[in-house]
């Protein structure tokens, strides 16, 4: 359906469940490796993590610690007591029948993040830590002439037990473009506390958005007979998306979604409440599980792990833990290093680009580097950070503008005077047509004495055109 | 007296002075086994082999010389295991048909932790299908007989432990008590049961009951040897969050240093007056000790709060025999452990949680202030382990209600998570075996030794024996 109309007649509501895969040296609740991939199937299991009769689980401290801090960065609220609950359910990954969860007592819980283009921040209803299943490897035949031309499913127990935090949020999304974003910013901020490589393709980072639609109230097609509701209501189905496993597919699964369910309700009929699965082959979502089989879990506190009692010491001391956050460290790079915003955001993307950038300023002090020449090589030119030192990059910049020392002052004059003698050209340059860069930078050239790098031109002229 | 009519502690001395070897005591045992176990019914699986050559290690290592003995505190002793403690290449069955054929590949805590010591595991024994009983009699290896009158019942669920240590078949065995499995047992086989503080013995490889309750106790022939084994087998284990770091003193230390200013609680909720004998308060009395009546107002409660809070406990542990890993199938599972099943599924649902699991937390929180603010009056409390001497086989088969009634008195420690002592007081007009329990704050045992030990030496109940007599097989 045309996209525009979809817009006025109903609006997405969309809540999303990101699971986060914390690389812990160990696992969650046993002393087993925690890093799974790649690894030989079951070679990293014990009587724990395959759930053997009178094994018991006893709690990864540092997991633990790094839930809180996922939770601090998301400006959640640490409860001072918190507990593990079992979920009771029955699925073959699963050895013991139960998965070790929390339930009313999360680690963290009420935090918010801000993303771009949103006035309103997302709000995160909680942070909690739990255990990987096992992972299900589905095959089809077999030399073994018992399972010749059939299905069978292997059990991988290498990944039972990984430690997992569930961030949730509340459902204020309402496009795919902006769970994308945040989906990034998660990556990002797990990232930056170095938790997790968060590595969708990997499974490190798994996303469930739950979609419904919210009919409008304004909605003037009268055909089709939909009740409105009032907007802060929410809609009385959701569904949830599993399987989204790249971040390529993040907003066309949500957008298939959400266009099948306008589909629904333009036929006057309300969606059904189930789970479904993101088909990667077919690119669509399909059924997997309706209401009427929906879990009863059964939660109770898990009895083989005491509750935990945080003192506002030790939460003081994991907040001191905490790294320079990237939202932080955009704001202070723009200040402190006089950087565009769209420069600071390239550099604290990863924060050892941004790490590698400020050492960089730290060797060039006294040498006639200024940050935006740094930022702007590192931008630019791209270079190998793993393989090159600061210092050396250092050098580089000044071997390369040896040859053409800028008087910055002098550039900005030339450049400003092209800008106004080159009316059309300029104009032509801000309709799209970027060939005529080139030509604004020639005559810059033509008027500068000295050779000057055609990048830092470059930049110098887009500069001045913002 | 055969070598296997001997208790731990003079058995090592017997070791000690090379009277005799471990391979004459663990052999002695086997003979004891071969001897009565087809009538008893206490073992499910008989180490023979194992044992022996377990046996000869430790005399080897003993002819190295006594200086090992101290750190070898159980050298050569041949002890019993309740067929749910997880043994390598020992098959462990949990009493059920469900793990009939489960070999576990590691050793749970506690067995490291004897072998560690020099003991002998010499077999597992006969209990109530996966801890779920009273009487021994929910089996599905068939019940245990109380070895007193084999038409009775031994008690349960460490049926097969208490006949064992009973029947001078091994020299002490391990048992689990959830809601009076070690104590009921013990008394109804006239031996010493030991359910320590919940959290002191490690559950790790044990297979689990009810997790908050598990607690992991033993079974022997006298008090002091009740306290030899609880000193190798307490302790903070980095596999159980459950056992907190707290010393463990050598529980013998202070065994007989008498009972003199001692403060003993009788609860009226408890029935003491006309469960235990006069004669017997006025042991503890001439002994020293200052009795004093007190009140557990929570008591009638208790059992509705353990049969609520341990089948949910017992639905959520159970789960992962789910047919898929273990070889057999969920309808496998006996009557006793359906029924739990079923119940603790029930509680547990949503809409009935709040009615039923959590109220009984709550209640169990009454129930564990009951006897905080006991133990401010006095030091330990004495009670009956049973309403009832041991029963004829099958009388309370059929009637579950009943049989959970028969924990009355015992599920209360369970609930508060303290120790209990379980000590032979005297048998019923018809010969069967009664106990009484002392109850200790939490980490007590050492107190509770001490007046066991001395009610135990003063009365010398526990030397009585069943009378053994072997039906000859062809007539």
């Amino acid at each position: 359906m045309d996209g525009e109309i979809m817009k006025q007649k109903y609006e997405p509501v969309i809540g999303l469940e990101v699971h986060v895969e914390l690389n812990t040296k160990s696992k969650m609740f046993c002393s087993c490796k925690a890093e799974y991939f790649g690894k030989k199937p079951n070679t990293q299991t014990c009587p724990v993590c395959l759930g053997l009769p009178g094994a018991l689980p006893v709690p990864n401290r540092t997991a633990i610690e790094w839930c809180i801090k996922i939770g601090m960065a998301l400006n959640c609220d640490i409860p001072l007591e918190s507990k593990f609950d079992r979920k009771n359910y029955f699925y073959p990954d699963l050895p013991k029948g139960y998965q070790i969860s929390q339930y009313d007592q999360p680690f963290a819980m009420n935090g918010s993040i801000e993303i771009r283009n949103r006035q309103k921040a997302i709000r995160i209803r909680r942070v909690h830590m739990e255990e990987d299943t096992a992972k299900l490897v589905h095959e089809f035949g077999n030399q073994n002439a018992k399972i010749k031309d059939q299905k069978y499913t292997l059990i991988d127990f290498n990944r039972s037990g990984v430690p997992l935090v569930e961030i949730v949020t509340e459902p204020d999304f309402d496009n795919a473009q902006d769970v994308k974003e945040y989906l990034q910013k998660i990556q990002q901020i797990v990232r930056y506390l170095d938790v997790s490589e968060a590595d969708m393709e990997k499974g490190m980072m798994r996303l469930e958005p739950n979609i419904s639609l919210h009919v409008t109230r304004n909605t003037t097609h009268g055909k089709n007979n939909v009740s409105p509701v009032t907007s802060h209501l929410l809609p009385s189905y959701k569904v949830e998306v599993k399987n989204i496993n790249s971040f390529k597919y993040v907003e066309k699964a949500i957008n298939f979604e959400i266009d099948r369910q306008a589909k629904i309700l333009d036929e006057g009929k309300t969606p059904v409440q189930e789970t479904r699965g993101w088909d990667e082959k077919k690119q669509i979502t399909v059924s997997q599980r309706s209401k009427e089989e929906a879990h009863d879990y059964r939660y109770f506190p898990e009895p083989d792990i005491p509750p935990f009692e945080w003192t506002d010491k030790k939460l003081l001391e994991l907040r001191g833990q905490l790294p320079e956050l990237p939202s932080k460290k955009l704001e202070r790079f723009i200040k402190e290093y006089n950087l565009s915003s769209y420069d600071a955001e390239i550099l604290t993307r990863e924060i050892q680009t941004a790490d590698y950038f400020e050492e960089a300023i730290t060797v060039s002090k006294d040498r006639n580097v200024t940050p935006k020449q740094l930022a702007n090589y590192i931008i630019n030119r791209k270079p190998d950070l793993e393989k090159t030192l600061p210092v050396q990059l250092v050098q580089n910049i000044i071997a390369a503008s040896k040859t053409a020392t800028v008087d910055e002052k002098h550039l900005e004059k030339v450049v400003q005077d092209v800008i106004i003698e080159n009316t059309k050209a300029v104009e032509d340059y801000k309709k799209g047509n970027e060939k005529v860069m080139m030509f604004l930078i020639g005559q810059v050239i033509r008027k500068l004495k000295e050779k000057v790098d055609v990048n830092i031109i470059k930049s110098e002229i887009e500069r001045n055109l913002k | 007296m055969k070598l296997n009519e001997l208790t731990i502690a003079q058995a090592l001395e017997g070791l000690k002075k090379k009277q005799f070897s471990s391979v004459e005591l663990t052999k002695a045992c086997i003979a004891q086994i071969k001897k009565h176990n087809r009538e008893i019914n206490a073992f499910i699986t008989v180490c023979e082999e194992g044992a022996l050559e377990q046996a000869k290690k430790t005399d080897n290592l003993a002819s190295k010389g006594d200086a090992f003995r101290g750190k070898i505190p159980l050298l050569g002793i041949p002890i019993a295991l309740k067929d749910l403690f997880s043994t390598k290449g020992i098959k462990t069955t949990a009493g059920s048909k469900v793990l009939e054929n489960y070999m576990p590949p590691y050793d749970a805590t506690v067995v490291e932790k004897l072998k560690a010591a020099g003991a002998v595991i010499i077999g597992k024994t006969n209990l109530d299908a996966w801890g779920h009983g009273s009487s021994g009699e929910n089996s599905d290896f068939g019940p245990t007989k109380n070895p007193w009158n084999k038409a009775y019942v031994p008690g349960g669920s460490s049926s097969g432990s208490a006949a064992a240590v009973a029947t001078d078949m091994c020299l002490g065995a391990t048992g689990t008590d959830t809601g009076g499995s070690i104590r009921t047992p013990a008394s109804f086989c006239n031996v010493v049961g030991l359910k320590p503080t919940y959290g002191r013995v490690s559950r790790y490889g044990i297979i689990a009951m009810a997790s908050s309750l598990d607690s992991i106790g033993h079974l022997t022939k006298t008090v002091e040897d009740a306290a030899l084994l609880l000193n190798v087998t307490a302790g903070n284990d980095s596999h159980d969050a459950t056992t907190p770091i707290k010393e463990v003193t050598d529980y013998t230390k202070k065994i007989k240093d008498g009972i003199k200013g001692i403060k003993i609680g009788l609860p009226k909720e408890y029935n003491v007056k006309a469960k235990i004998d006069s004669s017997d308060i006025k042991i503890f009395q001439d002994l020293g000790a200052e009795i004093i009546d007190i009140s557990l107002p929570h008591t009638e409660y208790a059992v509705a709060c353990y049969y609520i809070i341990q089948p949910a406990e017992v639905s959520s542990n159970l789960a992962r025999y789910d047919g898929i890993r273990y070889g057999s199938e969920r309808q496998n599972f006996g009557e006793e452990a359906k029924r739990r099943i079923m119940l603790g599924t029930y509680t547990l649902s949503a809409g009935y949680y709040d009615a039923y699991y959590k109220k009984a937390m709550q209640v169990r929180t009454l129930i564990r202030e009951d006897f905080i603010k006991a133990y401010k009056k006095v030091d330990v409390i004495l009670a009956p382990v049973s309403p009832t001497a041991p029963w004829q086989l099958g009388t309370k088969a059929d009637d579950p209600l009943k049989m959970y009634l028969s924990d009355i008195y015992t599920v209360t420690a369970n609930l508060a998570g303290i120790p209990s002592l379980a000590v032979p007081c005297g048998f019923s007009k018809e010969g069967l075996p009664i106990g009484m329990q002392i109850l200790g704050p939490q980490f007590s045992e050492e107190t509770l030794f001490k007046i066991g030990y001395f009610y135990q030496e003063t009365t010398g109940w526990h030397k009585q024996k069943p009378v053994m007599r072997v039906k000859k097989e062809n007539g």
